[in-house]
């Protein structure tokens, strides 16, 4: 066969078309126990079950958040969890045109033989784990692959494992019915400037392009979840424009207009510098046959954690704020983004997080 | 000379790495690296490459492929009584590239080395009859097909040997586009070592033209030879493109000045069922959905044996929407078909022959632009041309 066509085939194309619809985008809630414990503990609340699940029915029932989202990444803990009066978190969302996503790798190991570099497992038994998410109500996948940037990184033996691992874990969730987000990242860690990132991102996409065609995805039934094109960490910045355009030439000159939708990740950008991106994305003039829109974790919580402090007084207050960022950056996948968000608590306070363990 | 540590840890003998440091132990020095290798993406003509890729790929046109060898331009001067001789060779190519208005529906016209250095009658550069129509002049570059040892009969291109400079001294005598043709047969598998020489050739050409000042086309043709179904065509196309892409990144040619030429996405010429224009459309334009980065500015269809009307109304099918790309046509055979059979040699059919050339190239720029109707075609532009075994 060229691509999957298996029973999932219609299904698989309409989940990821309808995730890239514009105005919408992911919220990226699927931090592990143990990262969420870290930002837990930011705000010195307990790292219990209990507290974890307040955190994520403050932000699923804030009212008038979900019409900005058209999916939102679970850990599996949170896939079986219920709002305090009994509605499953599942349930919340498929009411308000939300669709359920999962993380299903199981984090990353080191490469012998490299610097530090680094593959993802969780290959094993993911068929299995994928029809049983499937049957818990989800329809997508995600799947971090991480890469640096350095002197001899990124290798290309850490191009080639990671590209094929993405490959593997994405045909597995499609024979399963789940929509894989493709998420190669490449760290913002480095003082290299923004044309070395371009590079090495636009090397990186296309082995994953040509590890996902070798291994027949079907990639009307896909979503990239890629890094934006900034300069280092250690480097000085520049504007939005300038993000905009080396990026959106990396994915113009590496990703085929089957792809439906690419969702950024924020890595490490604070609030409002991943909004400003997104939306000079989607101003700039130029070929995009697919929606550029947003896969946010730290991005879209950061403010709403810093507000609610844990306190069950905080939560109106904290889900203004979750609300503000979800609706600047629904305006921000449609290029009207007007900057109005940016008086909010420490939106633009850097979520930059250097080497970060995810 | 360094000598093999076979109890080193395994990454020391790579010659500039730093020693791989393990967990816990101490770091070493590290070993002077070697210059860390960034592409250049951007060589000197990087602007102009780009620019010409644009303007061949410009709306409403196409381009005219006369780019036969000596040999092959022999065959169709054979069909109409001619001897293959230089002159002749001069007299046919300077009908087609004096015809009035040719720019309007023609935006790049190949040539065979000859070709390039040869002048109209009074003494007017062939490469100055196109400028003056806005049309690019492009040379073809390779040296033809040979077997490929160890393949399944299969042929691989030749022509990599001193490309550079001849790019170069094409460039000089006014050429700006260049092109390869590779073939991929799929009743003979394809063999992978088939494809993967095929689109390796590709991108080395590709690399060494940009280099030069050409754009190059690309051309891993895809036979039409062979009783497969069109879904076995799809396959074998997704599959060769994925590896030219491929290896045209890892030679860092710049996507925004090349050109593409593929093979449309149709049944073998001997299945059983014939498809449709608009079949043949959703198959083709799935492939290129799947495979062509928006970054490639446009591409140039190959007719392959169809009829001129077949590949005429094939095209328009695929430019019934907006496509991220220019989709367009270069052709050689369903441009001049009819032109050969109405000039017959003779000085006096110049004029209808000019004629029947305009009548060609202006249904193929409809055709771009999605506007083209079959009405009032004659019988003989709707004959089929594919031959069986065709070389080319």
């Amino acid at each position: 066969m060229s691509a999957y066509c298996g029973q999932y085939h219609d299904e698989l194309i309409a989940t990821a078309a309808y995730i890239g619809t514009p105005g919408k985008g992911i919220l990226a809630a699927d931090e592990s126990t143990g990262t969420i414990g870290k930002r837990l503990a930011s705000i010195n609340v307990e790292n219990v079950e209990e507290n974890r699940r307040a955190l994520r029915e403050l932000l699923f029932l804030t009212p008038g958040a979900l019409q900005y989202l058209s999916g939102v990444i679970f850990f599996e803990e949170t896939l079986y969890q219920k709002t305090a009066d009994g509605t499953p978190f599942v349930d919340v969302l498929k009411k308000g045109g939300v669709i359920p996503g999962i993380k299903v790798d199981k984090g990353t190991v080191e490469l012998a033989g490299t610097n530090g570099e680094t593959t993802t497992q969780g290959h094993d038994d993911l068929g299995k784990r994928c029809k049983k998410y499937y049957e818990a109500g989800a329809r997508f996948a995600k799947w971090r692959a991480v890469l640096n940037i350095g002197p001899n990184e990124p290798s290309q033996l850490s191009i080639d494992a990671n590209a094929n691992g993405l490959a593997r874990y994405a045909i597995i969730c499609q024979e399963n019915g789940l929509v894989p987000i493709v998420e190669p990242e490449i760290l913002v860690d480095g003082p290299h400037d923004i044309a070395k990132c371009a590079d090495v991102t636009e090397r990186v996409l296309a082995a994953c392009y040509k590890a996902l065609n070798d291994h027949h995805v079907l990639l009307e039934g896909t979503l990239l979840k890629p890094n934006m094109v900034t300069p280092g960490s250690e480097s000085a910045k520049v504007a939005p424009e300038v993000i905009a355009e080396y990026t959106v030439r990396a994915l113009q000159r590496t990703v085929p207009p089957a792809v439906p939708a690419i969702v950024f990740l924020s890595g490490g950008q604070s609030e409002e510098e991943a909004t400003l991106n997104l939306n000079a994305m989607n101003k700039l003039k130029g070929k995009k046959p697919w929606s550029l829109s947003f896969s946010f974790g730290r991005a879209l919580q950061k403010s709403t954690l810093k507000a609610w402090q844990g306190k069950a007084e905080n939560v109106e207050k904290a889900r203004i704020a979750f609300l503000a960022r979800c609706k600047a950056n629904s305006e921000a996948t449609l290029g009207v983004y007007k900057g109005d968000a940016a008086g909010g608590e420490g939106v633009s306070e850097s979520l930059h997080v250097k080497d970060y363990k995810y | 000379m360094a000598s093999l540590q076979l109890t080193a840890p395994s990454s020391q003998w790579i010659a500039g790495k730093a020693p791989f440091a393990w967990r816990n132990s101490p770091r070493t020095a590290a070993v002077p690296r070697r210059v860390a290798v960034r592409p250049i993406r951007a060589g000197s003509y990087t602007d102009e490459l780009v620019q010409t890729a644009k303007s061949i790929a410009s709306p409403g046109r196409g381009i005219l492929a006369i780019d036969e060898s000596n040999a092959t331009c022999g065959k169709r001067l054979a069909s109409i009584g001619l001897e293959n001789t230089e002159e002749n060779r001069q007299a046919y190519r300077q009908l087609l590239l004096t015809t009035p208005g040719l720019g309007a529906y023609i935006s790049g016209a190949i040539f065979f080395e000859e070709t390039l250095y040869q002048s109209t009658t009074d003494g007017k550069k062939f490469v100055d009859c196109l400028l003056q129509e806005k049309i690019m002049p492009g040379i073809k570059v390779d040296k033809g097909l040979v077997p490929l040892p160890g393949s399944n009969n299969e042929s691989w291109c030749q022509g990599l040997d001193g490309l550079a400079s001849r790019c170069a001294e094409y460039y000089k005598q006014g050429a700006r586009f260049a092109k390869w043709r590779t073939v991929v047969s799929i009743p003979s598998g394809p063999s992978a070592l088939a494809v993967k020489e095929a689109a390796w050739g590709l991108a080395r050409y590709a690399a060494i033209a940009q280099d030069n000042g050409l754009v190059p086309i690309v051309e891993p043709e895809i036979l039409l030879d062979g009783d497969h179904p069109i879904e076995r065509t799809l396959q074998v196309a997704e599959k060769v493109w994925a590896e030219v892409f491929f290896y045209l990144a890892e030679n860092n040619v710049v996507f925004e000045g090349i050109l593409l030429k593929p093979s449309m996405v149709t049944p073998g010429a001997e299945h059983k069922e014939r498809a449709s224009p608009e079949t043949i459309a959703r198959y083709t334009l799935k492939m290129l959905n799947r495979r062509v980065p928006p970054a490639v500015p446009g591409i140039m269809f190959l007719s392959g044996g169809q009829s001129e009307v077949e590949a005429t109304l094939n095209l328009n099918a695929m430019n019934q929407g907006p496509n991220p790309w220019h989709v367009s046509f270069s052709y050689a055979r369903a441009l001049q078909n009819s032109v050969l059979k109405t000039w017959q040699g003779r000085p006096e059919n110049i004029e209808a022959a000019q004629k029947a050339l305009l009548v060609r190239a202006k249904a193929n720029s409809l055709a771009q632009l999605g506007q083209y109707s079959a009405e009032g075609e004659t019988e003989g532009a709707k004959k089929g041309m594919f031959q069986k075994g065709y070389t080319y």
